[in-house]
């Protein structure tokens, strides 16, 4: 792999693990939150950033993480590190259902066909109330939050574990988009007619890329309801299916970095501007917009354009 | 938004400085002290800090609205007559959107950035329970006030406390009686198809059978309803009562098409005055509610005999006698929930008092003199009337109130004392270790 591209991603990581030393407690929290969410982006950057699906239901695979490592632990005394295979398993196998049935449509219809499956499943969630405690949701007990005999209650934990995670998916991204398989959806995303002319499977290579996207949104719901110690349906709800829609435009959509900085500016954006005024929603309106006219690739996207070309 | 608030300023309207030199002589005159001289003796002329988690904005907006004008009231009230332990309170609040992720996020930013005290004000069950367990790590006394059974259910932790405000469980084992005795004893309920809907359900449907009283029919209605003509044809033709709570904000649509359906000849109705809060009783739409029966935590309108406390209480946050603002009768205000604010911030006070709170380090001090509380006499304090903290449960009980709704206001026709509400401990997070 590329030096500078090495370079670049493990100076990121480095600078995180330099952090957890010199941050402050509140920011330390925060960037604990920002790395697990940023796992969620990552997963669904592969999808819409290379494939070129945009889906507006992926709340449904970071829940689907959440609730598939929640329920056996909260109801059946399952371990936190076979809960936590279990989100990543029901995540991928949701995304495996759901793959096969909405790409049999393209675009704006992919669009929808998602938000209904999403829909259907955080209905689902506030359904199922007498094991899922519907709306109000389920707490994990704090003294059985034990990963591999490491305190997840403890913030120092809580922040290695999520910097652990988050190199996993950052690495993994990386990876496999430099690989042949992550080649192609880029040539599905620019041109599937031609993919296909190629010789190339094209429902495959995307049923693929939504069972992979599932699988990172479903590791990173569950990291979430295991380190926070809270399971609830409002991760299902539609607005959570926006949020890593945004972080990707605001990052660099088709970058692997990108995502990682759409979440942080997005964190700080809400949070610093909530202690400025009631109308922090506004502010944060105006300075999406800003961004999109001057910045149409986003951040990451925007370096890469003007400075780094080799971006990966 | 994040807003500190620090309300040792004399309020500006006289009248309602007038209704406030009734709260107490002593009060009346420590406010005629410039700050400064209130807080002389005190150890540290600090001010105390308490988290407000607001929901400013979301679904819970319009709660949070009131909430908030009777935190700023009541924290304006407590700096008037001397502050806690002699330090004024400062109340710094946090909007967490209704949503219990920014709510979680919200606690920490009080416990790690503001260093507050303690946080407090929560109302949304979701946003309390998201929200408890990051409180229970930081050991951040948390005291919510969101008449969820979950504190008593024994699902959070003992940072978490709930001692101004009662539960949906006491609440509605209160108004079976009433329902059985004077409306019939068939029931059907309609109900949000959530958690705080299936509370409802399963608690009214056991207090009714205990009451010789049965509900025929539970009809859920899902959360992102907006008409419900096809709903009520699932009544059945026997019932002699309709049982309806938070059927969210959709209500006046519900009404107007109960209305519909049912024409002059209607059965019963009993319903829970949660989704009409913040609503006035006389809009267009709601007529067809004249005549039915609510479930009141407080009587939003001034009651004959009404005491001292009430009136004090209504005068501190600017209302008149339809429980509307002073400044805008249409502004009308969250009543029957609201004194739970003005409640719990008065046991912060007594509380921290107890227990010498000086700092930070005395977190757990705090809880242990919240937990051996027991009487709370109707007095200024308690406005909304005599309670008793469960300190094995965290949870308060109090008495409640059934209002008829009557030429566009409700009057109370029983009120229900506390000892009618009890039900068995289903935890003791005194055995629980900090």
């Amino acid at each position: 792999m590329n030096a500078r591209i090495l370079a670049l991603h493990g100076g990121l990581l480095a600078l995180l693990l330099v952090l957890h030393f010199v941050l402050p407690v509140y920011h330390h929290g925060n960037l604990a939150r920002i790395m697990v969410l940023a796992c969620y982006a990552i997963g669904y950057n592969l999808l819409f950033g290379y494939t070129g699906l945009l889906s507006l239901g992926h709340a449904m695979f970071f829940a689907a993480g959440m609730y598939g490592m929640g329920m056996p632990f909260h109801h059946l005394g399952l371990g936190a590190e076979l809960a936590f295979l279990a989100g990543i398993g029901t995540a991928g196998a949701l995304a495996l259902v759901v793959g096969l049935l909405a790409l049999r449509t393209l675009g704006v219809a992919f669009m929808i066909v998602t938000l209904m499956f999403s829909q259907a499943f955080y209905l689902m969630i506030l359904l199922a109330a007498r094991w899922t405690r519907g709306d109000e949701g389920l707490v994990l007990a704090g003294a059985d939050r034990v990963l591999f005999g490491l305190d997840l209650t403890d913030p120092d934990i809580r922040y290695l574990l999520a910097l652990g995670l988050f190199a996993l998916c950052l690495s993994a991204a990386l990876w496999l988009v430099r690989r042949p398989f992550g080649r192609v959806l880029v040539a599905i995303r620019e041109n599937p007619e031609r993919a296909e002319l190629l010789g190339y499977d094209i429902f495959r290579h995307k049923l693929a890329a939504v069972v992979v996207s599932g699988m990172f949104s479903g590791a990173a719901g569950a990291a979430y309801g295991l380190m926070f110690g809270y399971v609830g349906a409002s991760f299902a709800e539609v607005h959570f299916s926006i949020f890593p829609l945004l972080w990707v435009l605001l990052g660099g959509a088709g970058t692997v970095i990108g995502p990682f900085f759409g979440v942080l500016f997005m964190f700080y954006l809400i949070d610093i501007s909530s202690g400025l005024t009631p109308a922090y929603m506004l502010i944060a309106g105006v300075a999406l917009v800003l961004l999109t006219l001057f910045a149409p690739q986003g951040l990451a996207g925007e370096v890469r354009r003007r400075w780094l070309r080799w971006l990966p | 938004m994040t807003k500190t608030t620090e309300t040792g300023a004399t309020p500006a309207d006289p009248a309602r400085r007038d209704a406030l030199r009734t709260l107490a002589g002593a009060g009346a005159a420590a406010a005629a002290l410039p700050l400064w001289a209130r807080y002389t003796h005190a150890q540290s002329a600090a001010p105390i800090r308490v988290g407000f988690q607001m929901h400013a904005t979301g679904i819970g907006a319009a709660y949070g609205r009131w909430y908030d004008r009777t935190t700023q009231a009541a924290a304006r009230l407590i700096n008037e007559t001397g502050g806690i332990n002699g330090r004024p309170l400062e109340i710094v609040t946090e909007d967490d959107g209704t949503d219990p992720r920014r709510g979680a996020e919200v606690v920490e930013k009080f416990a790690n950035q503001h260093r507050v005290d303690v946080a407090y004000g929560t109302l949304f069950s979701h946003v309390v329970i998201g929200s408890a367990p990051r409180a229970g790590e930081l050991k951040l006394p948390y005291f919510v006030v969101s008449e969820g059974h979950h504190v008593a259910s024994g699902m959070l932790n003992r940072w978490t406390l709930q001692p101004g405000i009662t539960d949906v469980k006491s609440q509605v084992l209160a108004m079976a009686p009433f329902v059985a005795e004077t409306l019939g004893k068939k029931v059907t309920m309609i109900f949000p198809d959530y958690a705080f809907g299936h509370d409802h359900r399963d608690f009214f449907s056991e207090a009714m059978a205990a009451q010789g009283g049965e509900v025929i029919a539970k009809i859920a209605i899902p959360p992102t309803e907006t008409s419900f003509t096809r709903y009520f044809p699932r009544i059945p033709r026997e019932t002699d009562v309709i049982y309806h709570v938070m059927v969210g904000p959709a209500v006046l649509t519900f009404v107007k098409e109960m209305g519909e359906f049912f024409g002059p000849s209607r059965p019963a109705i009993f319903g829970f005055i949660d989704s009409l809060e913040a609503v006035d009783l006389r809009s267009p739409g709601l007529e067809f509610l004249e005549g039915t029966y609510f479930w009141e935590g407080m009587p939003r309108y001034v009651q004959p005999g009404q005491t001292d406390y009430d009136r004090a209480y209504r005068a501190a946050i600017g209302l008149d006698e339809n429980g509307a603002s002073l400044a805008d009768p249409r502004d009308v205000s969250a009543y029957a929930h609201m004194f739970g604010c003005w409640e719990t911030l008065h046991v912060i006070k007594r509380g921290m008092e107890a227990a010498g709170y000086a700092g930070p380090q005395d977190r757990q001090k705090l809880v242990e003199a919240v937990e051996v509380m027991t009487e709370m006499p109707e007095s200024h304090e308690h406005p909304q009337g005599r309670k008793l903290f469960n300190g094995r449960t965290h949870q308060v009980f109090g008495q409640q109130h059934v209002s008829k709704l009557e030429n566009g206001r409700l009057d109370v026709v029983r009120t229900v004392p506390l000892e009618e509400t009890f039900y068995p401990d289903e935890v003791d997070y005194t055995a629980q270790p900090f």
